[in-house]
């Protein structure tokens, strides 16, 4: 990947504090997200996965800088931002936008779908008057939009269409990295096809990088050229999105894999990994490796040995103890034996 | 297989200030003994409506049922009382929400109320109630069962909640469960857990199960059998390997293909080929519509689709669908 790297992010974290009782004393933290390191390229889609509380949310809020990580760095185009003063952080929300996941939430709905998407033109003074209706008609235009309807309001448009919306008024500002937040998990299927297809699109016409958020692996590993699967507020794979779907090294991306349903009835029950259990409490992650409770494969070492990400293959980063660099790549299935099906 | 239910020609309309909404527009289908099946639509299809309308859950300032016939076990569920209605509920037909936290009861413990349904319909005293209840726990793997009773809905996680919810379903041996997105709120990996579980369950006690799902992936690897619904409407009733082969009508075969699907040629190549798109949007339901529903949006339409609605007919063995231009349809797939 010769590209320019647009956003590098550095050893991440974020503890929220958990307080209780009348003092409204700290009683722990929330570790949720605890030391994660990747970087996107320009006219790249990272994928991110992984179940409700693993700190995708977290993550993408700190890369938008809508929350302050407790430490870490983010750069983006080599600038560091994370301690930007409040003038240069305009320049750095021009440059990060996002797209919602509930298009019925995140248009103002007393304002005309014209307004909405010309509103970061004006906020960012970039276009004011005649060539801000001039620019807002393109985008319009560019998302599938017919510019006759940017009077109307955002009740008058379904739900797809709301979708182009919030995708138009992101672009509106030539950013160079969206992050897309479960954008098409409130859409249909029929409807969500078409939304992907235009995401799709306009990146390989913009180059502009996006951070794809979502639980749905089948659409993630649709949109996106890698992906970083996350567990408990740690990435444990990342990779390639071929590697990982061919190859998954980190027993939960496996399982992630395999509890996905497929549409296709002749696979029933060809691989079935399921893990028992729930996710463990943010708070309480377990000691050593973070999956150990859940992980089939454990191994005594698991419960105490932390595991680092390391790069096993070209590419291929993956946080197992089990997966020594230059390790066997062999499926962990294959030799399991708690598989069902 | 037998019959367990009979659906005919159902019609629930919704009455707005916007005009009637024909939600469920002359529904027929049939319920095997034992047998797992999916109802599969999009928002606003008629999927959620028809299980309500079942189970004459349709509240009745804003909505009921205007015609048809729903015959179970010899019975005809629209004429039934109110009071007989109730003793049929979570007793011979039960349901299962998407959401657990909102349909349990959050200020009563897990056993009291699995028990007060025991108590209810099978006239059992308290106390055998509650090892009733827990005997349920056990049955939907709940660890702990005799100390998860006592505990209250917002103790439990999501997947445990879900749990909870079909125990409380399963307890009065019901011949038939609905269940309305069971897994949707759920995360992937306790989603498998949970589908695991009811295909279980159907095995071990025999209930037949509707799934109701907008999603084909967990229809494929649970259901025997597939209804697919538009706009108020069944357009198709297959075998579920045969729907997925060789959909016959457009409207299936146009989800099918929107599906980002796992191993097309993205995996080899890496590149990001094109979903197939439906262009255009859900019609509204408030119109009537005198021709077939999805012909705005059909790449097969022809005049006679526009002025007359098909019917339901047998295009392959067990393979029903609504469409004038079937043939083409098919034919286009293979």
């Amino acid at each position: 990947m010769s590209a320019p790297v647009s956003l590098e992010v550095e050893d991440l974290v974020k503890h929220f504090p958990v307080r209780s009782g009348l003092l409204q004393r700290q009683r722990g933290v929330v570790r949720a997200v605890d030391g994660v390191s990747f970087s996107i390229s320009r006219g790249e889609t990272l994928g991110l996965v992984g179940e409700s509380g693993c700190g995708k949310t977290t993550l993408s809020r700190m890369v938008m800088k809508l929350i302050e990580p407790t430490s870490g760095r983010i750069r983006l185009g080599g600038v560091d931002v994370t301690a930007l003063s409040p003038r240069a952080m305009w320049e750095h929300r021009r440059r990060v936008q996002i797209v919602f996941q509930d298009p019925y939430a995140s248009l103002n709905p007393r304002l005309s779908a014209g307004t909405i998407v010309g509103e970061p033109l004006e906020n960012f003074r970039l276009a004011t008057g005649r060539d801000k209706d001039r620019r807002v008609a393109d985008l319009f235009i560019r998302v599938g939009l017919r510019p006759e309807s940017m009077q109307r309001y955002p009740h008058e448009f379904s739900g797809g269409q709301r979708q182009r919306l919030g995708i138009a008024k992101a672009l509106s500002v030539n950013p160079d990295l969206i992050v897309a937040d479960e954008p098409v998990s409130a859409l249909d299927v029929s409807v969500r096809a078409q939304v992907l297809n235009l995401m799709i699109a306009l990146q390989d016409e913009l180059r502009v990088a996006y951070l794809f958020v979502s639980h749905d692996l089948a659409v993630v590993r649709h949109v996106s050229h890698r992906i970083a699967v996350m567990y408990l507020g740690r990435i444990v794979e990342l990779a390639d999105k071929r590697a990982l779907f061919a190859n998954p090294l980190h027993p939960y991306s496996e399982a992630l894999l395999a509890a996905a349903p497929v549409p296709d009835p002749t696979r029933r029950g060809t691989k079935r990994m399921i893990l028992e259990g729930d996710v463990p409490s943010p708070m309480r992650p377990p000691s050593g490796c973070r999956f150990h409770t859940r992980c089939p494969y454990a191994e005594p070492a698991c419960r105490v040995n932390d595991p680092p990400l390391i790069e096993v293959a070209p590419g291929h980063q993956v946080a197992c103890l089990k997966r020594p660099a230059g390790g066997a790549v062999r499926p962990l299935a294959a030799r399991a034996g708690r598989i069902v099906g | 297989m037998s019959v367990l239910l009979e659906v005919r020609d159902l019609q629930t309309h919704f009455f707005t200030s916007d005009g009637v909404v024909r939600a469920v527009d002359g529904v027929s289908f049939d319920l095997l003994r034992g047998e797992m099946l999916g109802i599969v639509g999009e928002s606003g299809c008629g999927k959620s409506v028809t299980a309500l309308s079942i189970l004459r859950l349709i509240a009745p300032e804003t909505g009921r049922i205007v015609g048809g016939s729903i015959r179970f076990g010899g019975r005809e569920l629209i004429t039934l009382s109110n009071e007989e209605m109730r003793g049929l509920r979570g007793h011979n037909i039960s349901m299962v929400f998407q959401e657990p936290m909102t349909s349990l009861n959050p200020v009563l413990n897990v056993g009291t109320q699995i028990a007060e349904s025991v108590v209810r319909h099978l006239r059992l005293p308290w106390r055998a109630a509650h090892d009733r209840a827990r005997e349920m726990l056990e049955l939907v793997k709940i660890p702990d069962p005799k100390q998860r009773l006592g505990e209250y809905p917002h103790q439990l996680s999501g997947g445990m909640r879900q749990r909870v919810m079909i125990a409380m379903a399963l307890c009065c041996n019901p011949q038939v469960l609905i269940a309305d997105e069971p897994t949707t709120a759920l995360d992937v990996t306790i989603q498998a857990q949970i589908l695991n579980l009811m295909l279980d369950l159907k095995e071990k006690l025999g209930t037949a199960i509707i799934l109701i799902t907008h999603d084909l992936g967990v229809v494929a690897e649970t259901c025997e059998r597939v209804f697919v619904m538009y706009a108020g409407r069944m357009v198709e009733q297959a075998p579920v390997a045969s729907l997925f082969a060789r959909p016959r009508h457009p409207y299936t075969r146009g989800l099918l293909r929107a599906l980002p699907r796992a191993d097309t040629v993205s995996d080899r190549t890496g590149a990001r080929p094109r979903l197939t798109e439906i262009p255009g949007i859900v019609p509204a339901l408030t119109r009537p519509m005198p021709g077939c529903p999805f012909v705005p949006r059909c790449g097969f339409a022809v005049e006679r689709c526009r002025v007359s609605n098909p019917a339901l007919t047998e295009a392959a063995a067990s393979h029903l669908v609504a469409c004038w231009e079937t043939g083409r349809v098919a034919e286009a797939v293979a």
